[in-house]
């Protein structure tokens, strides 16, 4: 991040940076941590800007906030690569790398019309999440479907 | 104590826990057959019956009064009802407190699951759409270790292994016990690929004519017309699916034939009177069954021994 080549957004000087998204998915990290219209969060996201790492990437940067490790950790189920700076005074004061939660509850929903999930029941979808080889897949926790490419779901 | 406070899944019960369940029935064979006893006395079955199935519900009910208990029943014609004005959530809140525990049939995949969240006494999973029916697959489990042998067994699964869950479940529940499985189907209702991932196990797609003499259970499907475009395709098709006498004569004297019945005509009338005929056997299995389920779930204290 403090490679200027790669600084097409400006840095903050406190919150939350989520560095390394694949590429394209950043309205739905944004999504998944609940930043939808009209919240007042001061966001500045990038998309397909040029990494390293990873040839493209996207940015997310959350002004003025801190959030929670396990919200962040529900990143890595459609950006496995992610990692997260949290910022004060312009510094990085905390670095790491997401891992996908075990369970998530209403973030994924399930395809399968005859699931219970899908009826006008009080329910959350819930679905348990696993690697396999190396991807992140999800099955869900009512109709036993499984899950690849977590991002069409969300 | 009991093993489990619900039985949803057979993928929530391990080998040990289905050989403790097949072992109790065993126990409870002569009660199913009449012996008169009062384990359950006292207690209160709510079948809950979304959609129709009489075979089910009438096992279900045999089992919970061969143990001494009673059973109050909504059935599919009432359940339909309740269903247009309350949600499943609160029928289950609702009937819970009537009833010791419930049997719930209903055609949404994982209302079982989502019951026992709501629910403060026993579920019991009596099918749920294209999901789980753990009774069945148990029963199915029973027969094979009585009439004979499970662990290491040899059994070939003919007719729809696309969509009969009682097929899916029963090949799960085999792999735990070292068996082989030979898959018999039409190509359209072939067991999806996707299926057989992350199972381990000696699972193969043959024809009949290769493995009958070999094999020790033949597990027979119903080809329902349903699947089809048209009549002329089913005729076919089902046609070329059917066990007779002629077909039978080439297998090992001890083979046994399974069908979850009610059967069309995949198995013709001319096998039932020959030695290796278990499916009316099979059906009767059913009792005992969920009488070790129904006995492990609502038992107080350690129980009748
Ligand atoms: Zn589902």
């Amino acid at each position: 991040m403090n490679d200027v080549k790669h600084l097409v957004i400006s840095k903050i000087k406190d919150g939350t940076v989520i560095d390394h998204i694949t590429p394209g998915l950043a309205i739905l990290v944004l999504k998944i941590l609940g930043i939808k219209p009209k919240s007042s969060e001061a966001v500045s996201m990038a998309m397909n800007v040029e990494s390293a790492k990873m040839g493209k990437k996207d940015i997310v940067k959350v002004e003025g906030k801190y959030i929670g490790d396990q919200e962040l950790n529900k990143i890595a189920l459609i950006a496995p690569e992610a990692t997260i700076n949290l910022i004060q005074n312009y510094e990085i004061i905390r670095k790491f790398n997401v891992k996908p939660p075990e369970v998530v509850e209403n973030i994924i929903k399930c395809p399968n019309p005859n699931c219970i999930s899908n009826s006008n029941e009080p329910i959350k979808s819930r679905f348990r999440i696993f690697l396999d080889e190396s991807r992140v897949k999800a099955v869900c926790d009512y109709c036993g479907r499984k899950l690849i490419n977590l991002e069409d779901y969300i | 104590m009991s093993r489990f406070r619900h039985l949803i899944s057979i993928d929530d019960l391990t080998k040990d826990d289905i050989l403790y369940l097949l072992k109790q029935a065993e126990r409870f064979e002569d009660i199913a057959m009449g012996k008169r006893c009062k384990y359950l006395e006292g207690k209160i079955l709510a079948n809950l019956f979304f959609e129709p199935s009489t075979r089910t519900r009438m096992s279900f009910e045999t089992a919970m009064k061969r143990l001494g208990g009673d059973v109050i029943n909504m059935t599919a014609h009432e359940a339909s009802s309740v269903a247009k004005g309350e949600t499943l959530a609160d029928t289950i809140r609702v009937v819970s407190n009537y009833a010791d525990a419930i049997v719930l049939r209903h055609p949404l995949e994982g209302s079982a699951r989502f019951a026992s969240e709501n629910s403060t006494v026993p579920i019991i999973n009596a099918g749920d759409g294209a999901g789980q029916h753990p009774t069945q697959t148990l029963l199915d489990l029973y027969t094979i270790m009585k009439e004979s042998t499970l662990e290491g067994c040899k059994i070939a699964l003919m007719g729809d292994l696309k969509y009969s869950r009682t097929v899916h479940s029963l090949i799960k529940a085999l792999t735990l016990f070292n068996t082989t499985i030979y898959l018999i189907s039409p190509p359209m209702l072939k067991l999806p690929a996707e299926f057989l991932e992350g199972l381990n196990g000696r699972i193969e797609e043959v024809e009949l004519e290769d493995v009958i003499s070999e094999i020790d259970v033949l597990y027979v499907t119903r080809i329902q017309k349903e699947r089809f475009p048209d009549e002329e395709e089913y005729k076919k098709v089902s046609g070329s699916y059917v066990i007779n006498r002629n077909i039978i004569s080439r297998a090992k004297e001890s083979m046994i034939v399974m069908h979850p019945l009610p059967r069309i005509n995949e198995i013709d009338v001319d096998v039932d009177s020959t030695e290796h005929a278990k499916y009316f056997k099979q059906a009767f299995y059913g009792v005992p069954i969920r009488m070790a389920i129904l006995y492990e779930l609502l038992k107080d204290g350690d129980g009748c021994e």
